[in-house]
């Protein structure tokens, strides 16, 4: 185990505040995906959230001040620093910059930045990871957050991934380009155009005729399981790498 | 639409989720201009290179557009064009009507310009004893039924087949229902050919101002643009004053991004380039040219280098069609001339923050606009801008109405949000009471919100934290 050619020892983990929050086990997978490939995992335990429900809400100082905290948190070493969502390290990657680009913290930031990797990304690209798929055959589907396709650019990663594994079926959405509606706080500021929106990705997961869908963003599965459930929709939603993990094993 | 104190952004989009046939109608139509486009742009690294060299034109155009608006006013003097300038959208109806007045005339016909909607003229000249006639189909069909457009480019995009029919029949004197599409258009055809004839006066908006040459280019399909500005005896183009290009070199390459992002054409079937009135010895052409160059707040746009980024739209109305709001709420429910992603951003400046900051809520920021966006305006940026303004925490917003939504309880909210994420100590005691408590949180407030459709987040027993702890990963 370990095939690791860049030769990676250590990397910092951030594992975002929803992982944290409510789903742990996510979050605790990724970090065993990582050890699998030979790589030690550091999880500063004083990190918290990213900062972006604040600075998509107008509350740009808030975010700041956050930031700038996870900044010095994971600045004690330049290891890369590993995130299971697509949306958080967009955020932590690209936006760090837009709101420290007039300050002499300037530099700091992106030092940060450009450690940050979104896990699959990671796993595939730089860590070369190799699954050997020991489950019953299964078909599922996929859900890829906005960011992940449109400011990571993690999606084929990710979906690279599911297929190492030879007993899943991978089935795609028709709209898969389209955001489920959550957004944050979008949800809770436009209810009525959020719930349409989660509506119709619902119709078209349903429509795969699976029952399982995947997905690498917690806040997108935490939108389309809760509006699953509230429908009495028989689908379950799972991170990618607790899905892997447990593949893996059997 | 009409901009006016009641609009009620909540209770517009809780009107248009209930239509169905709105709904399915938009769905369809974004659908097929989605495909459309991705037709003509196939080549990602080519269609990358082209936005960015758009960008570029529009950017640089903006940087120096004083210069550039001088120079076109000049170049069209020479070219007998009369220029005129209205800060204001009073001051350009106005205009637009001592014109009128000048040739003493009455009815007017007017190819499809969205300057024209912003400034209402339609119902400023009909107060005024007038008669402005919609030439561009899709605005024909509406103003028949008595509505503003719901997009920028397709203005009857929320109608289908069947409504329109219904719309001609109910609408046009002696006309009884058909849904046959060519029928449809010989009646509007018949109708508008006999308004041409007889008109006194012909408008039009513009889509790239030349300032080298002074001339004014038309982009359009059907051949009505041209007509109407080319029968009548007076012409008056309308622009917003970032229309400007320095050169025609630079029109290609808009012109190419334009119609590509807006119908998935590589061209237009006309594109009208006008160089002033009918010259001795011509045979056709108005006999008179007028150019009205609107401010309306753009010049304070103009002002801020980020939201000056606004100013680079080519109104190409992609954006909208790949918006997943704009798809489900349609333009009617933005209360607004221009709706979707580019009336998100531009309508709260032009008319304030306080009048139209609710806009910039409705995007969940996912990025689709940003990417097709031909001349690669940040939007997403531009409205996480407007919402700090809307707040404005350190008073020092420059968008009118900036602080507008400043209140205690948000501000509160935050501010303890931060705390807690900047506090281990408070971190940790978070944590634990969302383990204890979380999940018999009562449904109020946000949570209210998020539970309407959804069943309420389940806080894990045991956090990450909690987790990483137990298994010993190294915690530094
Ligand atoms: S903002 Fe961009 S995509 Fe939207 S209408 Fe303007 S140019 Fe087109």
């Amino acid at each position: 185990m370990g095939n690791n050619p860049a030769k990676v020892k250590t990397v910092y983990y951030f594992g975002t505040c929803l992982v944290d929050m409510a789903y742990p086990k996510a979050g605790m997978a990724g970090i065993k995906l990582l050890q699998r490939e030979g790589v030690e995992v550091i999880f500063p335990r004083e990190q918290a959230c990213c900062g972006q429900p604040a600075y998509n809400s107008g509350f740009r100082q808030e975010a700041k001040d956050v930031a700038w905290k996870q900044v010095q948190i994971f600045s004690g070493n330049d290891y890369p620093i590993i995130v299971p969502s697509g949306s958080c390290a967009g955020m932590m990657k690209y936006h760090y910059l837009e709101l420290f680009k007039d300050d002499p913290e300037y530099y700091d930031v992106k030092r940060f930045c450009d450690r940050i990797h979104e896990i699959t990304s990671f796993l595939r690209n730089v860590l070369d990871a190799q699954y050997t798929d020991k489950g019953a055959p299964i078909k599922l589907t996929w859900h890829s957050s906005c960011h992940a396709r449109r400011e990571m650019g993690c999606t084929e990663d990710s979906k690279a991934l599911i297929r190492q594994l030879k007993n899943v079926e991978l089935v795609e959405i028709a709209r898969e380009h389209e955001c489920c509606g959550f957004g944050g706080t979008f949800s809770i500021k436009q209810p009525e155009i959020s719930a349409a929106m989660v509506h119709d990705k619902v119709e078209d997961i349903k429509s795969t005729g699976t029952h399982k869908f995947l997905t690498g963003d917690c806040g997108c599965m935490m939108n389309i399981t809760g509006h699953m459930e509230k429908e009495k929709v028989a689908i379950e939603g799972q991170h990618i790498a607790e899905f892997i993990l447990e593949r893996i094993h059997g | 639409m009409a901009s006016n104190k009641t609009f009620d952004f909540k209770q517009n989009i809780a009107g248009a989720l209930a239509d169905k046939q709105l709904r399915s109608n938009f769905k369809n139509a974004t659908d097929t201009l989605r495909g459309k486009r991705l037709a003509v742009f196939t080549d990602p690294e080519e269609t990358l290179r082209l936005r960015h060299v758009g960008n570029q034109i529009k950017r640089a155009g903006l940087n120096r557009l004083p210069e550039l608006l001088e120079q076109l006013e000049a170049k069209c003097k020479e070219n007998g064009i009369i220029v005129h300038w209205a800060e204001t959208v009073d001051e350009a109806n106005n205009i637009v009507l001592s014109i009128m007045e000048q040739h003493g005339a009455h009815k007017m016909v007017k190819g499809k310009s969205m300057v024209s909607e912003e400034m209402h003229l339609n119902k400023f000249l009909e107060d005024k004893g007038k008669l402005p006639l919609e030439t561009d189909l899709g605005e024909y069909i509406i103003q028949l039924n008595n509505e503003p457009p719901s997009h920028i480019i397709v203005p009857a995009v929320h109608k289908n087949r069947k409504q329109i029919g219904q719309i001609f029949a109910d609408n046009i004197p002696g006309v009884s229902y058909t849904e046959d599409t060519a029928e449809l258009l010989a009646i509007a055809r018949g109708r508008l050919r006999e308004h041409y004839r007889t008109a006194d006066i012909g408008l039009s908006g513009v889509n790239f101002a030349i300032a080298e040459s002074g001339t004014l280019c038309l982009v359009e399909n059907e051949g009505n643009g041209r007509m109407c500005t080319a029968v009548p005896p007076v012409h008056v183009a309308l622009m917003g004053l970032e229309k400007v290009v320095g050169t025609l070199e630079e029109v290609p390459a808009l012109y190419r991004l334009l119609c590509g992002s807006a119908t998935g054409q590589r061209i237009t079937t006309y594109f009208n380039m006008i160089k002033g009135p009918r010259k001795p010895g011509e045979k056709d052409g108005p006999k008179e040219v007028h150019l009205i160059i609107l401010d309306n707040g753009r010049s304070k746009i103009l002002a801020d280098k980020q939201l000056r980024q606004t100013l680079q739209c080519i109104r190409c109305g992609t954006c909208l069609n790949h918006c997943p709001v704009y798809t489900r709420i349609g333009g009617h429910a933005y209360g607004s001339t221009y709706p979707g992603p580019i009336g998100e951003i531009l309508m709260p400046q032009i008319e304030g923050l306080d009048k139209k900051g609710n806009l910039a809520t409705a995007s969940s920021l996912c990025n689709a606009c940003e990417e097709v966006c031909p001349v690669m305006i940040p939007i997403p940026a531009l409205i996480r801008r407007l919402r700090d303004e809307s707040y404005d925490m350190d008073e020092n917003g420059v968008v009118k109405g900036h602080g507008c939504k400043k209140n205690l309880l948000e501000t509160v909210i935050w501010k303890a949000w931060k705390y807690m994420q900047v506090y281990p100590l408070l971190n940790t005691i978070m944590l634990k009471k969302l383990q204890l408590f979380g999940n018999k949180l009562p449904k109020v407030g946000p949570l209210k919100a998020w539970t309407s459709v959804r069943t309420a987040p389940k806080f894990a027993r045991q956090s990450l934290k909690d987790l990483a702890k137990k298994e010993g990963i190294r915690n530094e």
